[in-house]
């Protein structure tokens, strides 16, 4: 599995990206988190497993309750500018291609 | 799975090189560049001009959902040979940006099968940067313009 490729999965969603940039200054709950958002609370936590599973964030238990804060190694890595940027190409030339196909005879 | 898209950009240069592979005879891979309406379909902005002639030059412009212009880009074809090469310029205009230099290559691989050298160079290091930031900067902005939205909405 491409862990790599997962992350910049992750952070192509805007309410993921909301959330990391939500968690930037402070560990939160999951029930503090859905309360930024006009999402069902399923749907957030839902986010939360995705982006905790490909590393971005992490899980600390305080007491009875779980925060989640940002794991700054692997944000690290999405700071690696070049991956967006292959990305967006690697999108329209995929584009290009599934458009093309219907011009062969 | 290898990557089809490859992005080599070596630290410290001014140039990106971008290479893919295409399922398409070269052919298909040259009009999607030259027709203007499939140009439109695949880059998502409306083609205002699109020379394909030595000397000729293109205009790319993009609206959001209500009608205002939010991109525009154009540039100049400086030589063009059909199913082998582009050699353009591309200028977006906004502020802080400069005028760049394409080199597209197109080559046949099998009946079927065709691979796209894209060579592209900046006026510097740092306009080069800048380049390769701006997916992962939207991607950003975005975020944090929604982030904005919710919080204006609480308060």
């Amino acid at each position: 599995m491409n862990l790599r490729r997962d992350v910049f999965q992750a952070i192509a969603d805007p309410t993921r990206r909301a959330i990391l940039l939500l968690l930037a200054s402070q560990a939160m709950t999951a029930g503090a988190i859905a309360a930024n958002f006009d999402t069902a609370r399923p749907t957030v936590s839902k986010h939360l497993q995705i982006l905790t599973e490909c590393e971005l964030l992490k899980q600390e238990q305080n007491g009875r309750e779980v925060h989640y804060q940002l794991n700054p190694h692997k944000m690290k890595e999405i700071a690696d500018f070049i991956e967006p940027f292959r990305q967006m190409w690697d999108d329209r030339f995929n584009k290009l291609e599934d458009i093309m196909q219907k011009y062969k005879s | 799975m290898e990557k089809k898209t490859k992005v080599q950009a070596g630290e410290g240069r001014q140039d990106i090189l971008i290479t893919r592979e295409f399922d398409l005879p070269v052919e298909l891979l040259f009009k999607a560049y030259t027709q203007p309406e499939i140009v439109a379909e695949w880059m998502g902005t409306k083609v205002v001009k699109l020379e394909n002639k030595k000397h000729g030059s293109w205009q790319f412009e993009t609206s959001d959902p209500q009608g205002n212009v939010v991109f525009t880009a154009a540039g100049t074809i400086h030589d063009i040979i059909p199913n082998e090469k582009i050699v353009r310029t591309f200028q977006m205009a906004a502020p802080g940006f400069d005028a760049q230099l394409e080199f597209l290559e197109f080559e046949a691989l099998t009946a079927s099968t065709s691979k796209l050298n894209m060579l592209i160079v900046y006026k510097s290091v740092a306009h080069r940067d800048q380049q390769l930031r701006l997916p992962f900067a939207m991607g950003l902005n975005m975020a944090h313009e929604r982030l904005q939205t919710i919080a204006s909405r609480l308060q």
